[in-house]
């Protein structure tokens, strides 16, 4: 039977018919949805960890106590696991140990662009990449394979075109090996010094093994073209837009496998056609491979380093000019906004009208740093707004009367936590500002320890950010209404001025939750055309032509937040 | 081969609008892809969701100039997609408008006679008041479904072969109204 499926969502199937019994992983597009699908079947013990290094060591466990186990993250979280990761390569599994790294190739919805097959050439660990849904599934069954076999964590490497496109998939029936016997082994768990010399020779070999294995595997074919004039290698999309770009004339060598990388297919493709060309979003990788083993292509020289590759660019190379389109005026832009009755305007509209420098962080609320809210100086990675801030105050003291760092509920349990650690220990005047939407908003609305629910559904003790934060040292925690503007702005001031640590939790639900009760939308009367309520940038709200505002009632929730701060009282609920 | 755009803001029901297309070629033993946006697009922002059906279908994507139809869902989203679209290919659009944050900020004006703009650059253009007609059928949140059956003339396919897509794509309860809604657009298509 075949079913239509989002890459990621393959990859969950692929986690059931491989027998796989435990996954955690922390919320990243695009990979997000494999655990969530994961977590739908009932055979597939699932969670959401605190953060990807969590999520990867307790897949090791997993898999050391002889489950299979599987971690996913976006290509930016595998930097937050890589430490763990790097030395499960030389410990080896006992049950198979799979790891899913999705990048983001044209920055969709990330802060940069990594290209993870680095990762797999850096830590040792073979990567294997899916071009299609059922090659994620098929894939993710053989990854596991592989690790059994090999003793070795393996990378199933995906993209957020891949994660994201829903292509048919064969379904098979769940084979479920039975745990594996769990044996104390320190030469092979215990990584001191001693044994992890051991562990770095048995990697090597695994390695060479593996690149013996990828000369002969199926995955990588040569799929000869009707002339011998071009040839392409490539993997993953970049096969898929190569194949559109350059049709069934050319030969293409589909790699499956990324790292290792084989060897006598390239020379073989290679040897029989006039041009190679090796088509690779992001890093010259294949390329590297390919001149390190004599053999000559067009790869960089050519194609750019940047983004996602378009058939069009691709043509190009075989000299096709661009496709001819009507040209029209190109129409306002559209970035993505915080939503109607998000609990992150109200402070971010403070921090605007008070003048202060902002070191942000990763969720919704980074786009407080788009106009008109316009509050951003800095945003980094997860976390960073703590840490940032901190460095910062002790380059420029006195910036600590006019700084806030700005991290969601998750993001700070994610690693802001340690950060704040580090400003009550080193001692800066940081204040942060925890925005407590109660969710894991951007990913759309994942459970984490501070809502009450696991990934599974099932009740969880509720992590509270304010003990939490005294129990890091800091004196003063306040929590204040996302929507009390006023009591915002009476928090900054206060904290600003204290010569020490503190923490405001700005505390409201996410608008977009469910349980969230939406109000009637609100009526202007008498607007005196003043536009301060324009300043808190809401969607529902725009100047007519008679330049008085107006709300649009099929989008206004009610939250309120407009009426006060007009000064004239003309925004009212209906009554 | 066919190349099908669905353009929208971010909640508009782009995604619910390929799965009935997807389900319409499926069942006409044809290979689908479909490529989705998740993530920070969908916080308001443009969105666009191709469909692809054919013998055999390589990229999910759809390469500028090679779109058969473009669905879109408000009419600035019309605009920015339409390089998808081949020379003569077809524009079904809702008349809706949902202000972007230039527009709302007043650094930008919204766009004006945006059907005799995308006919003078060459397409045809069915434009209808989905919102309007939804909201008629029994709720304004199928309004992407009017449009998609203001589309099916173009697309083709029987009643029978529409419904099942509808059917097979939509769950339970809310299948009676999208079928209004879908009859609705069908109609004025």
């Amino acid at each position: 039977m075949k079913k239509m499926m989002l890459g990621n969502e393959a990859v969950a199937r692929g986690l059931y018919e491989a027998g796989c019994t435990f996954v955690s992983s922390y919320p990243g597009t695009p990979s997000t949805e494999i655990t969530k699908y994961a977590a739908e079947y009932e055979e597939i013990y699932a969670e959401w960890a605190p953060n990807e290094k969590v999520a990867a060591e307790s897949a090791f466990g997993a898999s050391v106590a002889g489950a299979r186990a599987f971690s996913g993250m976006k290509h930016v979280g595998l930097n937050v696991a890589a430490d763990p990761l790097f030395t499960a390569a030389y410990t080896g599994v006992n049950g198979g140990l799979v790891i899913a790294v999705a990048d983001d190739m044209g920055m969709h919805s990330s802060q940069n662009e990594q290209d993870s097959r680095h990762y797999a050439m850096a830590a040792k660990i073979p990567m294997l990449e899916p071009a299609d849904s059922q090659e994620c599934k098929d894939f993710t069954k053989l990854a596991f394979e592989l690790s059994e076999r090999f003793d070795t964590p393996v990378f199933v490497r995906l993209s957020t075109r891949i994660s994201h496109a829903q292509t048919p998939v064969e379904l098979g029936e769940r084979q479920a090996p039975p745990l594996r016997v769990y044996e104390k082994n320190v030469g092979k768990y215990v990584m001191m010094p001693a044994m992890a010399r051991a562990r770095h020779a048995e990697v090597e070999k695994h390695i060479e093994a593996l690149g013996e294995w990828c000369e002969t595997a199926d995955i990588n074919r040569i799929e000869w073209g009707t002339e011998r004039k071009i040839g392409v290698v490539a993997a993953g999309i970049a096969y898929q837009t190569a194949r559109e770009a350059f049709g069934d004339t050319a030969s293409y060598l589909k790699l499956g496998m990324v790292y290792p990388l084989p060897v006598s297919h390239l020379k073989e493709l290679a040897s029989k056609v006039d041009v190679l060309y090796v088509v690779e979003e992001l890093d010259d990788f294949i390329e590297t491979h390919c001149k390190k083993h004599g053999v000559s292509v067009v790869g960089k020289a050519e194609l750019s380093p940047l983004g996602e590759y378009t058939v069009p660019q691709l043509r190009k190379l075989i000299g096709f000019t661009d496709v001819k389109t009507a040209a029209v005026t190109p129409p306002p832009p559209r970035p993505p906004v915080l939503c109607v009755g998000c609990p992150h305007r109200g402070p971010f509209y403070v921090m605007n009208k008070l003048k202060l420098a902002v070191t942000g962080d990763i969720g919704c609320y980074t786009l407080g740093a788009a106009k008109p809210l316009d509050s951003m100086d800095v945003c980094l990675c997860m976390g960073a707004s703590v840490s940032s801030l901190h460095g910062l105050l002790k380059a420029r003291p006195e910036m600590a009367e006019r700084t806030v760092a700005v991290i969601g509920d998750s993001t700070f349990v994610h690693s802001g936590v340690t950060g704040l650690i580090n400003a009550v220990y080193n001692q800066s005047a940081s204040t942060v500002m925890i925005l407590d939407n109660r969710t894991t908003g951007m990913t759309g609305h994942q459970a984490n320890p501070v809502t009450g629910e696991t990934l599974k559904g099932k009740p969880a003790p509720v992590l509270d950010l304010e003990a939490l934060c005294r129990g890091c040292g800091v004196n003063r925690v306040s929590v204040v209404d996302a929507h009390d503007i006023t009591g915002i702005e009476k928090a900054l001031r206060e904290e600003l001025a204290a010569d020490e640590p503190s923490v405001i939790i700005v505390l409201r639900p996410c608008a977009l939750l469910k349980n969230v009760e939406k109000k009637p939308p609100l009526v202007i009367e008498n607007c005196k055309k003043c536009k301060i309520c324009l300043r808190i940038g809401c969607p529902a709200m725009h100047t007519a032509q008679s330049g008085a505002t107006e709300i649009d009632e099929s989008q206004c929730v009610g939250c309120g937040l407009c009426a006060k701060l007009c000064r004239f009282g003309a925004i009212r609920e209906v009554n | 081969m066919i190349n099908i755009v669905i353009a929208g803001v971010g909640g508009q029901g782009s995604l619910l609008a390929s799965r009935i297309l997807s389900a319409l070629y499926e069942a006409r033993g044809e290979t689908v892809k479909v490529s989705e946006v998740h993530g920070m697009s969908q916080r308001g922002g443009s969105v666009i969701t191709t469909v692809r059906a054919g013998k055999a279908v390589y990229s999910p994507l759809i390469t500028d100039g090679e779109g058969d139809i473009l669905i879109a869902f408000e009419q600035i989203e019309a605009l920015r997609y339409l390089n998808q679209l081949k020379p003569g290919g077809t524009v079904i659009m809702s008349t809706q408008r949902v202000m972007p944050m230039p527009v709302l900020t007043g650094a930008m004006p919204y766009p004006e006679g945006v059907t005799d703009t995308i006919r003078a650059a060459g397409y045809k253009v069915i434009a209808l008041d989905a919102l309007e007609l939804a909201a008629k059928a029994g709720s304004p949140r199928t309004a992407n479904v009017v449009v998609l059956g203001a589309a099916s003339g173009i697309i083709g396919g029987t009643d029978g072969e529409w419904d099942a897509a509808l059917a097979a794509a939509v769950k339970g309860t809310h299948l009676d109204i999208n079928r209004k809604a879908f009859a609705a657009g069908r109609n004025a298509g």
